[in-house]
C-alpha cells in the first residue's frame, strides 16, 4: 500500500509555499525562487480505478462547490461534462478489446493535468489570473481573471471552464490549499482502492513502475505511464493498461502539445508587453489567433509556423 | 480528538518498494511565508475533531467530523466538514463518495426537525410538541394493547403476546439504542419485530 | 464475515459472486486491491452484470440471475472429479464421515418427505445414524453408500459443465475457466476468499446460495484460514449487530431464540436446546444455552425475575407461527389485521416488496411512527405526488406521527462492522431543531406506557412494569450504561466454586467474559456474544491501538470483536490435526504441545488437544456441516431451483416451481408472472453512488447518479427500438414504472437451455422525496415471496417486459 495521506491538521499551520515560489505567472514575468521545490504529482492508475466517483464527492465537498442535480443520458458520466463547479469527473468508456474480444470498461478520471509547460498559462491575456508553483502545482487567481477564455482554447485537454455566474475559470487546483500543508489533494486522500495516490513526482514515477510491471505480469502488455512530453511532462499522470492507446479512455490525448497558436501568442506578449498595452489591449490582439476550436487544424499549424517566424508587424522591439 | 492514537503501527509496515512518503518534504519555503492569493486558507484551521464511524454500510470506515464549536467542551458544534481517519486500519483514510459526501446528509434540506402528526384523511403535516407526540403514541399503543393483547391461547398455555402493532427496527442505529429498543419493545409483548437485516 | 475487511489482503483468490463489492463497499474492496498488489491475487466476478468490480477482475463470468447454486455446485462437482479437494481438512473437520439415517433421498427435484398441500417437508431421515453409544456413525474410509461424502457426490454429479451452461448461460468454457481457478486453491497454501451480499440473500433460496459456497470452501479447506472465509459483506453501518441483538420476531440476543408456544414452560423450552455433543469429546457450546439465556432474562426484568418465577419465562411473547418477518407482518396489515406500526428508521414503501400491497397495507393502519434523521417516503405515503406517489390522502384513514431523530454524527455508542468489529463512536455535532436520540425516544415511549398501566391497570403489565430500567436518568439511559448492560455484570458477589469464601466477581462488578456467566440467576447479561466488550478495564469498544504484529491484519487491539475479541471465527482449523498450521506462511494458530497461542484469540478452549477436540465447537459434531441435517428447511444439501419468476423452466427438476418450500401468501401466488406475458429477466442491485434511499438526500450524490434508469443490453434495445438516454416503461404483473435507458456492452443476452434470455437491470436508489429527481423503485414490480429459511424477499431475480415511450431524449 502506498503510504495513505495523514490526517488533515486542525492547528494553524503556515503555507509551505506562495509568492516566492513562483515560477511562472500569467501575462507576466517573476523572478524565479533560487531553489525550485520539490516536485509533485498525482498518480491516476486507471487499472485500479472502480469508478466509484469518490474523487468527485470529496472535489466537491473539499472545495464547498453546488454542482446542479443533471438528468441520465444514458450513461453513467454525471455530470456529463466538466464544469466550473466540476474540477473532476469520471469518464466512462465501454471497449472491447480486437485482440481478446473481451469487454473492458475503461474508466478515467479527467481533470486538469498540472502541465509542467501549461498552455492555459501561456494563453492568458491576464497578469497574474494563472500561476505556476516551483512544486508544479497550476493555479488560477480568480481576483485577476478576466473571464476571456483563452486559457480553455490554450488547454490541450479541454480542461478549465468559464462560470456564468462570475465569468471567471475555474479548474482543479491540485487542493493547493491542502499540499501547502503537507497534505495530498481531496480526492487522493478519499479514493478507496488507492487509484489515485500523491506524492513527490520521482514517487509516483517509481510507483507507477511498480503497477506497470504487474499489469504485464496479467497480460496487459502495452501498460505503461502517461506523463506526456509535448507538455514537458505532468504533475497529474496516468498509469494505463494500454499505454498505446490513451485515445480509447475518453479521448486522452495521444500527443498533447501546445497549439502554436499560443506559441504565437508568447511572442506577441513577448514584444507588446503587458505594461505598455494593458489588458484590454492585449484581449483585442490575441483574439483573433484563438477564435478557433482549441482542436489544432494542419492549416493553423502551417499559418501558425509561418507566423512564428517573423514578428508582427508595428511591434516595438526595444521592449523585447 | 477521542482517542490520540500514534500512527506508528501503520508506517513501519507500510509503503512496500517505497521508503515512506515524502509529504513532508514538500516545501522548502519559508514557512513564513503568507498564503499566495491562489491558495485557500485551509478551512480545517481551529476546527473541533471527533471520531465517528460512517452511517452507512458495513465497511465501517473511520471518519473525523471537523466541528466548528467543541461538544466536549460544551459548546454548540457545527459540523463543517467530514475526512476519512488514516489511523483507521480498515479505510486508512479513504472513503467512497457516499462516505465523501457526508457533510451534506447530515445538512440535509430534508433533515426532519420537529415532531409532526398527519390526520386521518389529511394531506398535511401539522407540528406539535414532543410530549403531544409521545403521549399520542402511549396512548395509541396502550389501547391496541389492552384490546388485542392475548394471554393465553386456545390450549390454555400462556403466551403473552401481542401481535395487532409491529416494530421495524433501524440497522444504522447503536447497539446501545438497540438494546433499548428491544427491552421495550419485547416486554411489551410484540412479535412482529424486524430490522433491516431481512432485506 | 468469518474473517475480516483487513484480511482480506491475505488472499490468493477472490470470488466476487453474488455481490459488487466494489460499488458496494468500496473501502473494503481496497484489501483486494492490495491482495492483488502485494500476493499477485487473482480477482473472479461472476454476476449478470458486467459491474464496476468486473471491471477490475482478472476473469468475468456471465451468469443467469438466480442460478448460483447450478455453478456452485457445478464447481463441487469438477472439485470432486479432478480430485482437487483438501482432503486432510475435509476428513477431520467436515461430516464428510457421517453416515446418513437410511431413507434418505432426492428425486424429481425434491428431497425426502415433501408435503405438496403444507408446502414442507417432514425432515425426520436428513439426520445422521446414532451408534448404540450415543454419537452418531462415522466411516472414516468414505466407503459407506450414506456417508454424506458419497451422497454429496451423487447429489452434485449432475451438475456436470454442460448443466451449467444449460441453467446459467455461463459458457462451459468460462464456467471451466473459474471453476479450474477456484479448484486450485485445495492446496493446503492456497486460499480463496468468498465476499457475497445481496446478490445471493435476495432470493427464494438465498440461505442455500450461500450453503453452496460454504460447502465448497469447507472442501478446499478454507474456512477459518488467514485470506479465507465467507465474507457476507453487510449492507447497513450495524446490520450485524442489530441481527447480534436479535431485533427480530424470533431471536433473543446473541442468537438465541424466542420461545414458541410450543415450549410453555421454561423446561420444555430448554430440552430443545443446549446440544449435547454428537461425538465424543467435543465442545459442542450451544450447552451453555441456559446460561446465556437465564442471564438475558436477568437483564431483561432484574430482580423481578427470580428462580422461582423461572426467571420470568412467561413474560416473554410465545410464538405461534416461525416469525412475524417484514413479509408476513404486511400481508397481516393488508389483511387489516394490524394496528399499529412503528418504523425507526426504515423506509417500507420503497424498500419491501409489491409497493401498491405496501401502500394498501400502511393504508389499513390506525396509526404509523416514524422515527427518522430524514423525511422518509414511508412518512409520507399518503401524500400525493403524481405518478410518483398516485394515492388520494382524503381516502387514507392512518394517523402518522413523524419523530426526528439524531443522525450517527451527533449519536455516540458502538457500531458492528461485516467483520464483527464493535467501534464506539463519539457524538461531534449539534441536532438540528428538536430531533432527539432513538434511546431518549424509546424511553420516553416505555416510561409513559408503564406510567398508563400503573394508573389504569390492563392486560398482563407486570413484563412493562417490571422491566429492569434502573438508569442514573430513566429518561435518557446513556450509551456508556446500556453498553454496560449489554456485557454483563454480577448480580450478587459470586464466589469460587472450590472456595465459597473467594470472591471472583464482586456484585455490581462488570463480567470479563460469558465464561463468567452462571445460569442460576446470579449474572445479568443483554447479549452474551458482547460479554467483554465494556469491561472493568473499561470500554474495550473505543480502544484505537491500530497496531498489528506481523502485518497479519488482526488488529487486534483495534476496538472489540465478538466473540471475545477473536478475529477469525474457527481459527483452530488453521493448523492441520496435529495443531501445525496448514500454510506456514499464513500462520494463525499452533499447538505448541500445552496450548494454542498465536495471532488470534483461539476458537476453542486454550487447552484443547488438536487431534481429539474438533475446531467447529458451535455445532454438537465438533466439525462443520457439508449435509445440514434438518437444519435448513429446504434441503440438507441446496439444489437447483428457478426463482418464482423464471424465464426457462427447471432443467433438473422440472414439475418444480421456485423453491418448494419457499414463503409464499396465498393471494401472492396469483400475483406471479410467466415468461410468456414477461419475457425479461430482471433484476434490482444498488449503484456505488448511492446508500440505498438515504444519499437522495445528500446533494453530491444526487449529482453523482440523478435520475432513475434501467439497463439493458444493445441487442435487446435494438429489438424493442429503445435508444440511450429514451424513456421506457418497465412492468410486471404488479406494478409498472418509466425510467430513462442505458444501453449497455455491459449486459449481454445469455443463452439458456436454448434461449436467448434478456436481462433488465434496475437500480434502487430513488423516491419521491430529497435531492434527486423523482422515480420510483424495483419494488413497484418485484414479487412478495421470501426465501425458504430467512424470509428474504426475491429481489435479485423476477419478470418484466420493456417498451420504448414518449420522453425525453437526452
Amino acid at each position: 500500500m502506498f503510504p495513505p495521506l495523514p490526517n488533515p491538521p486542525t492547528a494553524p499551520t503556515p503555507p509551505r509555499f506562495g509568492d516566492k515560489d513562483l515560477i511562472r505567472r500569467s501575462a507576466s514575468s517573476v523572478t524565479p525562487p533560487a531553489q525550485r521545490q520539490t516536485q509533485v504529482a498525482k498518480l491516476i492508475d486507471v487499472s485500479k480505478c472502480i469508478g466509484c466517483k469518490a474523487c468527485q464527492s470529496a472535489c466537491l465537498e473539499w472545495n464547498d462547490m453546488v454542482e446542479e442535480v443533471g438528468v441520465n443520458v444514458g450513461v453513467y458520466d454525471n455530470p456529463h461534462d466538466l464544469t466550473p463547479n466540476s474540477f473532476t469527473l469520471m469518464r466512462f468508456t465501454e471497449w472491447v478489446n480486437p485482440e481478446t474480444q473481451n469487454l473492458e470498461w475503461l474508466i478515467r478520471k479527467d481533470g486538469c493535468m498540472h502541465c509542467e509547460d501549461p498552455g492555459c498559462l501561456k494563453a492568458c491575456p491576464a497578469p497574474g489570473a494563472i500561476v505556476q508553483y516551483s512544486n508544479g502545482i497550476v493555479d488560477f487567481v480568480h481576483e485577476n481573471c478576466i473571464g476571456c477564455g483563452y486559457c480553455v482554447k490554450g488547454c490541450p485537454f479541454n480542461i478549465p471552464r468559464i462560470s456564468k455566474v462570475d465569468e471567471k475559470a475555474y479548474k482543479c487546483t491540485l487542493c493547493s490549499d491542502r499540499v501547502a500543508v503537507g497534505q495530498g489533494p481531496a480526492c487522493a486522500k478519499a479514493c478507496p482502492t488507492q487509484a489515485i495516490v500523491f506524492g513527490t513526482k520521482d514517487e509516483m514515477k517509481t510507483w507507477a513502475d511498480g503497477r506497470i510491471k504487474d499489469l504485464k505480469s496479467r497480460g496487459y502488455k502495452n501498460a505503461g505511464l502517461y506523463d506526456p512530453p509535448g507538455v514537458g511532462g505532468t504533475h497529474v499522470m496516468y498509469v494505463l493498461h494500454h499505454a498505446d492507446k490513451p485515445e480509447i479512455y475518453a479521448g486522452l490525448p495521444n500527443n498533447p502539445r501546445i497549439s502554436p497558436l499560443v506559441e504565437i501568442w508568447k511572442g506577441v506578449a513577448k514584444y507588446a508587453g503587458f505594461a505598455a498595452i494593458g489588458a484590454l489591449a492585449a484581449v483585442t490582439v490575441v483574439h483573433g489567433l484563438f477564435s478557433g476550436a482549441s482542436r489544432v487544424s494542419s492549416h493553423d499549424e502551417e499559418k501558425a509556423k509561418e507566423m512564428a517566424d517573423k514578428p508582427p508587424e508595428g511591434t516595438p522591439r526595444e521592449n523585447a | 480528538m477521542n482517542m490520540e492514537i500514534s500512527r506508528r503501527g501503520f508506517l513501519a509496515g507500510a509503503g512496500a518498494g517505497l521508503a515512506g512518503t515524502t509529504l513532508g518534504a514538500f516545501g522548502f519555503g519559508d514557512v513564513e511565508a503568507a498564503h499566495a492569493a491562489a491558495i485557500r486558507p485551509f478551512k480545517l484551521a481551529n476546527t473541533a475533531e471527533t471520531r465517528n464511524t460512517c452511517t452507512y454500510c458495513s465497511v465501517a470506515c473511520g471518519i473525523i467530523l471537523y466541528s466548528k464549536g467543541d461538544l466536549k467542551k460544551g459548546e454548540k458544534a457545527e459540523i463543517i466538514h467530514v475526512e476519512g481517519d488514516t489511523d483507521h486500519p480498515t479505510n486508512r483514510g479513504t472513503l467512497c463518495p457516499k462516505g465523501a459526501a457526508l457533510l451534506d446528509i447530515v445538512r440535509a434540506k430534508t433533515r426532519t426537525l420537529y415532531p409532526q402528526v398527519r390526520k386521518p384523511g389529511s394531506d398535511k403535516f401539522e407540528r406539535v410538541s414532543w410530549d403531544a407526540a409521545l403521549d399520542r403514541i402511549a396512548r395509541l399503543m396502550k389501547d391496541d394493547r389492552d384490546k388485542n393483547f392475548i394471554a393465553k391461547n386456545n390450549d390454555g398455555a400462556t403466551v403473552n403476546r401481542w401481535v395487532s402493532t409491529g416494530f421495524l427496527a433501524a440497522s444504522a442505529t447503536t447497539n446501545e439504542t438497540a438494546w433499548a429498543t428491544y427491552k421495550v419493545v419485547r416486554s411489551a409483548g410484540m412479535l412482529v419485530f424486524d430490522n433491516q437485516a431481512r432485506v | 464475515m468469518t474473517n475480516s475487511w483487513t484480511d482480506i489482503k491475505n488472499t490468493d483468490l477472490v470470488v466476487v459472486m453474488g455481490g459488487n463489492a466494489a460499488e458496494a463497499h468500496p473501502c473494503g474492496f481496497k484489501w483486494v486491491t492490495e491482495a492483488k498488489a502485494n500476493r499477485g491475487a487473482k480477482l473472479i466476478v461472476v454476476d449478470p452484470r458486467f459491474t464496476r468490480t468486473a471491471s477490475v477482475a482478472d476473469y468475468y463470468a456471465p451468469i443467469r440471475q438466480g442460478t448460483d447454486i447450478a455453478f456452485l455446485l457445478g464447481v463441487i462437482n469438477h472439485c470432486i472429479r479432478n480430485d482437487k479437494i483438501q482432503w486432510a481438512y475435509t476428513k477431520a473437520f467436515t461430516n464428510a464421515a457421517y453416515v446418513v439415517k437410511e431413507g434418505f433421498g432426492w428425486q424429481d427435484g425434491l428431497f425426502t418427505g415433501y408435503d405438496e398441500e403444507k408446502r414442507d417437508y417432514n425432515r425426520s431421515t436428513w439426520d445422521y445414524e446414532i451408534g448404540p453409544d450415543g454419537y452418531a456413525v462415522v466411516d472414516e474410509t468414505l466407503q459407506h453408500p450414506r456417508c454424506v461424502w458419497n451422497l454429496l457426490k451423487q447429489h452434485v454429479a449432475i451438475y456436470t459443465p454442460e448443466m451449467v451452461e444449460r441453467i446459467c448461460g455461463t459458457p462451459k468454457d468460462k464456467f471451466l475457466k473459474v471453476a479450474e481457478m477456484i479448484s486450485e486453491c485445495s492446496s493446503p497454501t492456497k486460499t480463496m476468499t468468498s465476499m457475497y451480499a445481496l446478490g445471493w440473500t435476495q432470493h427464494s433460496k438465498g440461505s442455500q446460495n450461500i450453503r453452496a459456497m460454504a460447502m465448497l470452501q469447507l472442501i478446499l479447506g478454507n474456512i477459518g484460514v488467514r485470506g479465507g472465509g465467507m465474507n457476507a459483506l453487510r449492507g447497513h453501518s450495524n446490520i450485524q449487530g442489530l441481527t447480534d441483538i436479535g431485533l427480530m420476531s424470533n431471536l433473543i440476543p446473541g442468537y438465541l431464540t424466542i420461545p414458541t408456544e410450543r415450549e410453555p414452560t421454561f423446561d420444555v423450552y430448554m430440552s430443545t436446546r443446549g446440544f449435547k455433543p454428537l461425538r465424543p469429546d467435543q465442545m459442542s457450546y450451544w450447552q451453555n444455552y441456559r446460561k446465556f439465556f437465564v442471564s438475558f432474562l436477568k437483564s431483561m426484568w432484574g430482580d423481578a425475575a427470580t428462580p422461582e418465577n423461572a426467571f420470568a419465562y412467561d413474560w416473554l411473547p410465545k410464538l405461534d407461527v416461525p416469525a412475524y418477518d417484514v413479509l408476513r407482518a404486511f400481508e397481516l396489515m393488508h389483511q387489516g389485521k394490524m394496528n399499529g406500526y412503528f418504523c425507526q428508521g426504515f423506509n417500507p414503501l420503497l424498500s419491501f416488496p409489491n409497493r401498491k400491497k405496501i401502500t394498501a397495507a400502511l393504508s389499513k393502519l390506525k396509526f404509523l411512527v416514524v422515527m427518522d434523521p430524514l423525511q422518509t417516503e414511508t412518512a409520507r405515503f399518503w401524500e400525493n405526488h403524481g405518478a410518483n406517489n398516485d394515492v388520494n390522502p382524503a381516502s387514507i384513514q392512518t394517523e402518522v406521527i413523524e419523530l426526528p431523530t439524531t443522525c450517527f454524527a451527533e449519536d455516540e455508542g458502538s457500531l458492528v462492522n461485516s467483520g464483527r468489529w464493535l467501534q464506539w463512536h463519539w457524538a461531534g455535532g449539534t441536532p438540528p431543531g428538536e430531533a432527539k436520540h432513538d434511546a431518549w425516544i424509546m424511553a420516553q415511549i416505555h416510561l409513559r406506557l408503564k406510567e398508563l398501566y400503573r394508573k389504569e391497570g390492563g392486560p398482563v403489565p407486570e413484563p412493562i412494569v417490571n422491566l429492569d430500567w434502573r438508569y442514573a436518568d430513566p429518561n435518557e439511559p446513556t450509551p456508556e450504561e446500556l453498553a454496560k448492560e449489554l456485557n454483563g455484570s454480577a448480580v450478587v458477589d459470586i464466589t469460587d466454586p472450590n472456595d465459597p469464601t473467594k470472591v471472583v466477581v464482586a456484585k455490581g462488578k462488570q463480567l470479563v467474559s460469558f465464561a463468567a456467566l452462571r445460569d442460576d440467576g446470579k449474572t445479568a447479561c443483554g447479549c452474551w456474544i458482547y460479554s467483554g466488550c465494556f469491561t472493568e478495564a473499561g470500554n474495550q469498544m473505543a480502544r484505537r491501538d491500530n497496531s498489528d504484529p506481523d502485518d497479519t491484519g488482526a488488529f487486534g487491539k483495534w476496538s472489540w470483536s465478538w466473540p471475545v475479541n477473536r478475529r477469525i471465527l474457527y481459527n483452530r482449523a488453521s493448523a492441520d490435526v496435529s495443531g501445525k498450521p496448514w500454510d506456514p506462511s499464513r500462520k494463525l494458530l499452533e499447538w505448541d504441545g500445552t496450548k494454542w497461542t498465536g495471532y488470534d484469540v483461539p476458537d476453542i478452549a486454550p487447552n484443547a488437544k488438536p487431534d481429539v477436540v474438533m475446531p467447529f465447537i458451535m455445532n454438537p459434531e465438533g466439525v462443520s456441516r457439508l449435509f445440514t441435517r434438518a437444519m435448513m428447511r429446504d434441503g440438507p444439501f441446496p439444489s437447483h431451483y428457478e426463482p418464482f419468476e423464471s424465464p426457462v423452466a427447471n432443467v433438473v427438476a422440472p414439475k418444480v416451481r421456485g423453491n418448494p418450500v419457499a414463503r409464499v401468501f396465498r393471494n401472492d401466488f396469483e400475483q406471479f408472472g410467466d415468461a410468456k406475458e414477461f419475457p425479461y429477466a430482471a433484476t434490482s442491485y444498488r449503484l456505488t453512488e448511492h446508500f440505498h434511499f438515504w444519499t437522495k438526500h445528500a446533494h453530491a450524490n444526487a449529482v453523482l447518479q440523478p435520475e432513475f434508469f434501467v439497463e439493458i443490453s444493445e441487442e435487446l434495445a435494438k429489438e424493442k427500438g429503445i435508444k440511450k438516454g429514451g424513456m421506457v416503461r418497465v412492468w410486471s404483473k404488479r406494478g409498472s414504472v418509466t425510467a430513462k435507458a442505458v444501453v449497455t456492452k455491459r449486459i449481454k443476452p445469455l443463452i439458456c437451455d436454448g434461449k436467448t434470455v434478456h436481462i433488465v437491470g434496475i437500480p434502487l436508489h430513488w423516491g419521491f422525496i430529497g435531492e434527486a429527481k423523482k422515480g420510483f423503485g424495483p419494488n413497484s414490480l418485484t414479487p412478495y415471496v421470501g426465501d425458504a429459511n430467512i424470509e428474504t424477499p426475491e429481489y435479485k431475480a423476477f419478470l418484466v417486459d420493456i417498451e420504448p415511450i414518449a420522453g425525453p431524449v437526452a
